[in-house]
């Protein structure tokens, strides 16, 4: 049966409504079980000793004495680990960010782990590896990185998209995306702006640090239990990297304690099968929350030049975007991500954005939640808001005015179907929140963002018992609700109640390959299979009822949970209940089930506009954001306190990114702040109630329209944020985040500025 | 390794329990009893996760010893139900959607609880501060507020309802 | 006869050319033709590659049709968060 992708406004009965989450009492409880809470008899602790320093040959490992020590069972090195990659970059630059190979290339990175029957006992045995390092010259700034004369983090990398050259360079990749003539556009202008930008390293800052419990046997048979936002890629990845058979290797979500993209990535899951391979015993392998920050999945921080010229009618003729992202020691596409993103709001006739990847010696840099887009944003709203005071119009009406639509082709590249910049902008133009009137030392700032979203290789199991509920098993886990929203469409499908579904998250030996849970694609894609898995299990239904009427399938139709046997001379046959039917199914040919394996792409592109008010007070330069609202085009909300939970967290997250949170290198290469007590995200006092309006302009390529929500949201607060305490404090904040120290200095200098004019 | 007897109570049950006096209550509860309800998301009490009440105190577990409980009342999530009765605190964080990722619901729900047993009708700024030691990063606090201000608008409800029926 | 654009550091692989002009009527099709043209890209490909026809962005789905006329984007594959 071919199951068509194509959005076709079906009317809803459950999907948009809010019941309570199957997973819900299980988490007030205590009883679900995340990535530390399992545990297997014998387990051993696993410990993982890292480099002090931020750059360092590595010239001897001495593990002897740690291995002498009572209670230790295993120790490895780099040695242990022997390169599988057979030529493949990406996979070896992951090996050798999990265990150092001669050279340690941040704070943080690991040397040598060992397993030992107690917490105790594994720390002591660290204390007894002695590692000889030759410290080298480091660089942790992603400008001084660029600069000719910088360290030099990986030898072997030469800059691809730049001019060919043997020369080692911190340079990985440049990448350019544009369309036009950005020159003629610029000559065309009557007016322009030029602007550069800073922002600092951030991390997710998920609650739950990386953990899992991992078991290889002699027979090259193992088993992980793991938080992760991809079971599927790690069992692939750490099979791969251990020379072990994917079928072999049994990988289970745990629940996870947030991920926001840090999940997406093998950190030190290896080790613990290396470890437990080693000692032939379970290894409960815990990154401690100092271990977290600094050798887990950072964002970049950035630095960012931006031009953008209009007419005095307030319509751009061309911009541009120079955007130099950080991807710690490991070449990655981030600042490929801010070029693509930059402009993706307007519709520009001239437009170029390049994007520099440069390596530093900081940890490798991971996807946090619609990757290295609120930079971008942060860089571009900010010079759009200071454009539209340049030419006295209302900061809404110009983007208003320049905003992309069907048809606009993108910065990107591609031209864009129905989208949602215009409606998200009228909605906050239309906000109340836009017209409230502002205390003393208030300022209101508004911002957009752009993020793609993904689909992806999925499966959906689904199967009938024979009291007529159902069993439902997805490979995309459940990062925030997804369950709940998957629960919806399957019932929604099937004509049943919503507590007669339940639906499990599969581990890799139950169903086939899925890909990892990113990209705002949980809903996006699961959703898409078990509408696909349930029509499937539809088919069958009907078969089922057909051979208890003794009629032909085809006369058969489902209608509300009922098969209906179609026409007048079937009037005298009842309708069968999906569980009248799931009843009789042992005698009308077996278990009855539905599913799907399918690609789910196609996902549609999504918009969001923030409006923020903070108050910044002029004496300390603190800020406090007083109200903010978040208008996104989620195509379809399918369980919407969900919806307006990623917005709000989204938000949430963008706020303490633009105002507090900052990874701090000393000179020496170290991270001064790996702690929530010193990183400081935002806490329940810091905020106000996060108000959401959803829009719903339906993606063409999914049956119910969705889009994906996750990350979106993220995307406009930096900007929002810093055009709102622009306006509060009068001066133009550049960098990111805008801290108390920073603001006050900017208002300080500004006021010096102003001194200075009115005495010359 | 010479270790330290303990005798508590844990959610109203006598526990005994050998522990080494450098362990942590957050590791006795989840490596020596199995309670895993209470997290570590930091294990320098920034976090709140592994809230639990002693002797009716919220305390970071992280931050206590196993063996300071000796005589005293532990109180962990897994002791919030009544038998198949959730408190009103747990329904009221189900039925507002006031968790996400959940790791940090059971360190709330204790913070919260703690909360309203001293302050039974907060506003929104005193619920914002009283919870302002436990970190959540999926929600944005929005819903967990909402949650707690409207269970303790039931609770008070109810306590009008029994008093009413009492005179 | 589509053309087909190429993104950011895609172009190295095809000595630099923004475009190239290729008949195909699936991705597969496509991506074959491209690196029977360009041997380099096939390093691109194997890095991870999206294609965007008339704006749908498609990263796994080789057997998608390709309409005559389409719009094609070549676009190196992009992960979340």
């Amino acid at each position: 049966m071919t199951l068509d992708t194509q959005f076709t406004d079906q009317k809803f009965k459950l999907v948009g409504s809010r019941p309570d989450r199957p997973d819900g009492v299980d988490k007030v409880t205590g009883r679900a079980r995340y990535g530390a809470d399992a545990s297997a008899p014998g387990q051993l602790v696993g410990a993982i000793l890292r480099s002090p320093h931020a750059h360092a040959k590595i010239k001897k490992i001495d593990t002897s004495k740690a291995e002498k020590l009572k209670g230790v069972k295993a120790v490895i090195t780099s040695a242990d680990l022997p390169d599988l990659t057979n030529g493949n970059r990406g996979n070896y630059d992951i090996l050798e960010n999990c265990m150092a190979r001669g050279r340690a290339l941040y704070d943080g990175h690991a040397v040598a782990a060992v397993a030992a029957i107690d917490a105790e006992t594994a720390r002591r045995a660290l204390s007894l590896i002695s590692v000889d390092y030759k410290v080298l010259p480091h660089v942790t700034d992603v400008d001084a990185a660029m600069r000719s004369n910088a360290p030099i983090v990986q030898p072997h990398v030469r800059t691809a998209g730049g001019e060919p050259s043997d020369k080692p360079t911190n340079i990985a990749q440049i990448s350019t995306f544009g369309h036009g003539d950005v020159e003629a556009g610029f000559a065309k202008a009557d007016k322009i702006v030029e602007k550069s930008y800073k922002t600092e390293q951030t991390h997710q800052g998920y609650i739950e640090p990386h953990a899992c419990l991992a078991t290889v046997g002699p027979d090259g048979q193992g088993e992980l239990w793991v938080t992760t936002q991809g079971h599927y890629t790690f069992r692939n990845l750490c099979a791969s990297l251990l020379g072990m058979d994917i079928a072999k290797l049994k990988v289970t979500s745990s629940e996870i304690g947030g991920g926001f993209g840090g999940k997406t990535h093998v950190w030190m899951e290896p080790l613990a099968l290396a470890l437990s391979r080693k000692a032939n015993r379970p290894v409960k392998l815990v990154m401690s929350r100092e271990d977290v920050f600094r050798a887990s999945g950072p964002t970049s921080s950035t630095s960012m030049d931006i031009k953008i010229g209009c007419t005095n009618d307030g319509r751009i003729t061309a911009a541009t975007a120079t955007l130099r992202y950080q991807d710690g020691a490991f070449p990655g596409i981030w600042g490929m991500l801010g070029a693509m993103t930059a402009f993706a709001c307007y519709d520009l006739e001239n437009v170029q954005s390049v994007g520099y990847d440069v390596l530093v010696n900081r940890p490798k840099v991971a996807a946090y939640r619609a990757p290295s887009a609120p930079m971008a944003a942060f860089g571009v709203e900010s010079t759009i808001d200071l454009l539209a005071a340049e030419l006295n119009m209302d900061a809404v009406e110009f983007r208003l005015l320049n905003a992309a639509k069907e048809g606009t082709k993108a910065s990107y590249g591609p031209t864009y179907g129905p989208i949602g910049i215009g409606p998200t902008l009228e909605a906050v133009k239309n906000h109340p929140h836009m017209h409230a009137p502002l205390g003393k030392n208030q300022g209101r700032g508004m911002a957009c963002g752009f993020w793609f979203n993904f689909g992806g290789q999925t499966c959906t199991d689904l199967n009938i018992g024979v009291d007529g509920t159902v069993n439902m098993t997805v490979g995309t886990v459940d990062v925030g609700g997804a369950r709940a929203s998957l629960s919806l469409i399957a019932a929604e499908e099937l004509g049943i109640p919503y507590e007669h579904v339940k639906c499990n998250i599969g581990d890799t030996a139950s169903l086939g390959h899925n890909d990892t849970t990113e990209g705002s694609r949980g809903t996006f894609s699961s959703g898409m299979a078990t509408i696909f898995a349930a029509r499937n299990a539809i088919e069958e239904l009907k078969s089922r009822a057909a051979k208890t009427w003794d009629i032909d399938p085809e006369e058969v139709d489902w209608v509300d949970g009922e098969a209906v046997a179609k026409g007048v001379e079937h009037s005298n046959l009842g309708p069968l209940s999906l569980a009248q039917i799931a009843k009789a199914s042992p005698n009308t040919g077996g278990p009855i089930a539905g599913h799907s394996e399918t690609v789910a792409d196609g996902a549609g592109v999504s918009f969001a506009s923030h409006i923020c008010d903070v108050e910044v007070d002029p004496e300390t330069g603190s800020t406090r954001v007083v109200r903010y609202t978040v208008v996104q085009d989620a195509g379809k909300a399918i369980h919407p306190d969900y919806v307006e939970g990623q917005f709000q967290g989204g938000a949430a997250q963008g706020i303490g990114w633009a105002l507090n949170e900052e990874y701090i290198y000393g000179e020496d290469g170290r991270l001064q702040n790996p702690g929530f007590l010193d990183y400081r995200i935002p806490v329940c006092s810091d905020l106000p109630f996060i108000d959401t309006e959803i829009l719903e302009i339906p993606n063409p390529n999914h049956p119910y329209g969705i889009r994906g929500v996750g990350e979106t949201s993220i995307v406009p607060p930096l900007a929002a944020i810093a055009n709102a305490v622009s306006n509060a404090a009068g001066v133009r904040m550049d960098h990111i985040p805008m801290s108390p120290p920073r603001i006050r200095k900017a208002i300080k200098a500004e006021a010096a500025m102003h001194q200075e004019v009115s005495a010359g | 390794m010479a270790g330290v007897h303990v005798s508590t109570t844990v959610n109203g049950d006598d526990v005994e329990f050998v522990c080494p006096g450098s362990e942590s209550l957050l590791d006795v509860l989840r490596n020596r009893l199995g309670l895993t309800g209470a997290k570590e998301g930091c294990g320098t009490g920034d976090c709140g996760a592994c809230s639990v009440t002693v002797d009716g105190q919220l305390v970071c577990a992280c931050l206590m010893l196993g063996a300071e409980v000796e005589g005293r009342q532990v109180q962990t999530v897994e002791g919030m139900a009544q038998g198949d009765q959730l408190h009103p605190l747990q329904r009221q964080f189900i039925e507002n959607a006031a968790l996400q990722c959940g790791i940090c619901t059971p360190g709330f729900l204790m913070a919260a609880k703690a909360l309203l047993d001293r302050n039974p009708d907060p506003t929104e700024t005193e619920i914002r501060y009283a919870l302002a030691g436990n970190l959540c990063r999926c929600t944005g606090y929005d819903k967990i507020v909402r949650a707690v201000s409207a269970t303790a608008k039931e609770l008070s409800q109810e306590a009008t309802t029994k008093g009413s029926k009492k005179r | 006869m589509l053309e087909v654009q190429l993104s950011g550091t895609l172009r190295d692989a095809a000595n630099g050319a923004a475009s190239i002009n290729i008949e195909a009527a699936t991705i597969r099709e496509l991506l074959r033709k491209v690196v029977e043209q360009y041997p380099r890209m096939a390093e691109k490909l194997e890095a991870g590659i999206a294609v965007s026809i008339d704006g749908n962005i498609f990263r796994d789905n080789w057997g998608e049709a390709i309409p005559a006329q389409a719009e094609i984007f070549l676009l190196p594959r992009i992960p979340g968060g």
